[in-house]
């Protein structure tokens, strides 16, 4: 056995995350480490790679207790991960991050020639065109990703742990990905791979566990399951039970927001779209594919080269957000910690910082925003735990339940939601989309960016489908399935495609 | 729509008594966070007590806290520009500068208006007029020209700088003695026993008080300070607030050159050397970060009097020479933010 845990338990202060956990690593296999957002398995991951000790329990290398005390011990052993958000020096070349800390020397100097070369040969064996001389700054995030499992790969890595590494990745280049675990294996190293992406787990994962509240829950061969048993295993309930039933629109609902022939400079070519009143609008695709690009051109937050918003029929010009919340439009953004909230601001002041014009006469009046804060913590259910100041102090899906509340204070008719689920528990999750049909059943509209399918086919009357900056097509009724939405989102299928692509 | 999301309130009413009682150990903590610029002040007070008696005099607390007031009103101004993220190298150039103007125009309107209140008005206003514009450029060439704030208001320092001495030609710029002898009270006047500059400080400092504390421009400048992004997002008009903090401090400026120009009659290209940099260290001292998003108006306010204090000080006694009086303030600066530093640490979870 080349790795196993036993017994691992972890605790943050009172609240244990990890119960009792076991996990065999053998040599050459593909382990696939399942759960939902919360469940604990990169705080598991964490403990293997030695950047956590856990409170109680044992990790073993080659049958030798090991306890590490960092990261650093562990790389020494071959073990490596690779981070869900990325971890290299943005400034430094790609060869120099390639051999950050472990620099070859020639005497007293650099011995670039020979650095350079093994990049090479490492970059090569990825089937990579990234240049080893090369910013990472200037990088994707795919290419960046490559770079990090070069890295991995010169440091003769035995057990490699990937978290969640698709999640940024195209379909291309998930194949590379998959073609080169699949040389990873034959090397024998053991890749223990973390996603909730079932249909990629059934394509190259050896075995599976499965986490759920930080309780193992099930671990065996994957040969002969299905994922639809793996979704049960890692949900503990029926998924379609997530969503409430859609509310029904009249048929001659009016249009309350269209945008007609948008066009963003290297996100987005000429889309339009409808929303009517009471409807909520799913827009699916892969990152990158400009959902977010098309709406937030559409909200004034990014410049856009043509194009035309109409509010209630009325063109409108949005420049910023602030035109924006004047025609009663909100919008939750993705990236909660980066652009969400003010992380190091006091809960109140958050709440209140969209809409602080509300409680000012004309100073700000302190009592008003406590109330404000008050009716938030009731109406969106914000547990406050501990002594909990600032923003930074609450749990994932506090923070986006705090950040609903904040975009909510404008009393919008039209709310543009964000991938309002990521990275928070199932419990919030479920709170979200019993909120979102609140909203549609009082007259409000919906657009729901996602990259949850099931998130999209659950709560969607109707769901646009973007590609490589195209919107491909809207579907609608039966057409709303994983099978049509993908077949729209990779572009086989819709409008456009071809020609935008070669043209 | 207010009933679904609410559905756990009993975890919520448990988990209070905790929250009130860790509640009051944290206050505790935030309010010697607070308290510490003050607590360092007295400190301060009590060891110049200690050295010379003559400390606690009225004429010595009035002349140093009258003193303080040119460096205080300016260090007001760029608790704003430092909270909202910002910098402002230029302002001890900018008062140079201002200066000179000012002089000039006062002393070719004495030809007009004669020497009279007419023309001492004219300069102020025109001094207030210059000030906001200085940050008006400083703030549009930050925020359109995306460039660092140090970058810019080096360079603007750099130009009032310049530009003063070549107005003075190498040498002083006096103002019409005429002129000067209605000027004189702004700086050597007092009102119920307190001087006019003191007055002026303790105004401005209400003023920017209430401005960071209770108005939606001080809480956008804390908001810009810790994310410009979240506060993009957040529909704040970002670079108008950046621009209008840079004005604000070409305001304070203007305020203390309007009061420094009567006390000296004159100015040239050694007039406010080093303000800046006094300026942010009082700045720094009073609790507000040099990274932005934490601004205190009344730490700012104890840092300018501790900075002169500690002249004063060394003025009085014969221990340490007068020549380290940088070396005192520098340490005292290092300290401080060490302190505050460390206090920080411990209150994080």
């Amino acid at each position: 056995m080349l790795l196993s845990a036993r017994q691992i338990c972890r605790s943050f202060g009172e609240n244990q995350v990890l119960f009792d956990i076991d996990l065999d690593l053998q040599a050459g296999e593909v382990h696939a480490l399942l759960g939902e957002n919360g469940a604990g398995k990169s705080t598991l991951v964490k403990i293997l790679a030695g950047y956590l000790r856990p409170t109680s329990g044992e990790v073993s290398v080659d049958g030798q207790h090991q306890h590490y005390r960092s990261s650093g011990e562990a790389e020494a052993d071959g073990i490596v991960m690779i981070h869900q958000e990325l971890a290299l020096a943005e400034q430094l070349s790609v060869e120099e991050n390639i051999f950050l800390g472990r620099e070859l020397r020639r005497g007293l100097l650099l011995d670039r020639r020979t650095m350079r070369e093994r990049s090479k040969e490492v970059l090569a064996e990825l089937e990579t065109d990234v240049d080893p001389r090369a910013r990472v700054k200037d990088l994707s995030t795919s290419d960046q990703q490559m770079v990090e499992i070069a890295k991995a790969i010169t440091r003769d890595v035995r057990v490699l742990i990937m978290d969640e590494p698709t999640a940024t990745l195209t379909e291309n280049e998930v194949s590379v990905l998959f073609a080169l675990i699949g040389r990873l294996r034959q090397r024998g190293v053991a890749v223990l791979y973390i996603s909730h992406k079932l249909r990629e787990i059934e394509q190259i994962a050896d075995h599976v566990t499965v986490l759920r509240d930080g309780h193992l829950v099930d671990s065996g061969p994957m040969a002969g399951r299905r994922k639809e048993e793996l979704a049960r295993l890692m949900v503990g309930r029926e998924i379609t039970e997530m969503y409430p039933p859609r509310t029904d629109i009249p048929t001659d609902a009016p249009v309350v927001l269209e945008a007609r022939d948008m066009v963003v400079p290297g996100a987005v070519k000429q889309a339009s779209f409808t929303l009517r009143r009471g409807e909520v609008l799913g827009f699916g695709g892969v990152v990158g594919a400009g959902r977010t690009a098309l709406l937030e051109a559409v909200l004034g937050l990014r410049g856009k080269s043509a194009g035309q918003v109409l509010r209630n029929g009325q063109p409108v010009v949005l420049k910023n957000l602030r035109d924006a919340v004047h025609q009663r439009i909100a919008y939750l953004t993705e990236d909660r910690k980066g652009k969400g909230l003010v992380l190091n601001m006091d809960l109140r002041s958050n709440v209140t910082l969209l809409n602080l014009r509300a409680h000012c006469h004309p100073l700000i009046d302190r009592r008003l925003e406590e109330q404000a804060f008050q009716q938030a913590i009731q109406r969106f259910d914000i547990r406050l735990r501990t002594a909990t100041r600032t923003a930074a102090e609450l749990s994932g899906g506090n923070q986006q339940k705090l950040l609903l509340a904040k975009v909510m204070s404008i009393d919008p008719e039209i709310v543009i939601i964000n991938e309002p689920t990521r990275g928070i528990d199932v419990g919030t999750k479920h709170q979200i989309y019993h909120f979102i049909r609140e909203l549609t059943e009082a007259g409000c509209s919906v657009i729901l960016i996602s990259s949850e399918m099931g998130e999209l086919i659950g709560l969607s009357h109707r769901v646009a489908v973007m590609c490589a900056g195209v919107l491909t097509g809207v579907l609608e009724g039966e057409q709303i399935n994983e099978h049509e939405i993908m077949q729209y989102a990779s572009g086989i299928k819709g409008v456009g495609v071809d020609e935008q692509r070669y043209g | 729509m207010s009933s679904v999301m609410a559905n756990n309130k009993s975890t919520n009413k448990a988990a209070n008594p905790t929250t009130q009682k860790k509640g009051f150990s944290i206050a505790l903590k935030i309010d010697l966070k607070t308290w510490g610029p003050f607590v360092a002040l007295l400190a301060l007070a009590l060891l110049g007590v200690l050295i010379n008696p003559a400390f606690l005099g009225l004429d010595n607390l009035s002349n140093m806290l009258t003193r303080s007031a040119f460096i205080g009103i300016i260090a007001i101004g760029a608790t704003f520009v430092i909270t909202a993220g910002g910098l402002d190298l230029s302002v001890g150039a900018m008062a140079a500068f201002i200066a000179g103007v000012m002089i000039i125009l006062m002393n070719s309107l004495v030809e007009q208006f004669g020497a009279g209140v007419t023309t001492v008005l004219l300069g102020v206003g025109a001094s207030l007029l210059l000030g906001l514009c200085a940050g008006f450029i400083n703030g549009m060439v930050t925020t359109k020209g995306k460039i660092e704030a140090f970058i810019v208001t080096l360079g603007t320092m750099g130009i009032y700088r310049s530009l003063v001495t070549y107005l003075a030609d190498g040498g002083t710029l006096t103002l019409d003695w005429a002129v000067r002898d209605i000027y004189r009270p702004v700086y050597y006047g007092s009102f119920l026993g307190i001087t006019i500059p003191v007055w002026v400080f303790l105004a401005v400092a209400i003023i920017g008080y209430i401005l960071l504390n209770y108005t939606r421009f001080g809480r956008y400048c804390f908001a810009i300070g810790s994310n410009e992004k979240v506060a993009e997002y957040s529909a704040i008009h970002v670079d108008r607030i950046k621009t209008m903090t840079y004005m604000l401090q070409g305001v304070c400026v203007a305020l203390a050159t309007i009061i420094y120009v009567p006390r000296l009659g004159s100015a040239s290209g050694a007039t406010g050397v080093l303000w800046e940099l006094e300026a942010i260290a009082a700045v720094i001292i009073g609790g507000t970060m040099l990274k932005g998003g934490h601004g205190r108006i009344w730490g700012t306010v104890v840092g300018a009097i501790m900075l002169t204090m500690i002249g004063n000080i060394l003025n009085l006694t014969d221990a340490i020479s007068n020549y380290l009086n940088g070396t005192v303030q520098g340490i005292i600066i290092i300290v401080a933010v060490y302190l505050q530093r460390a206090s920080w640490r411990k209150a994080a979870p």
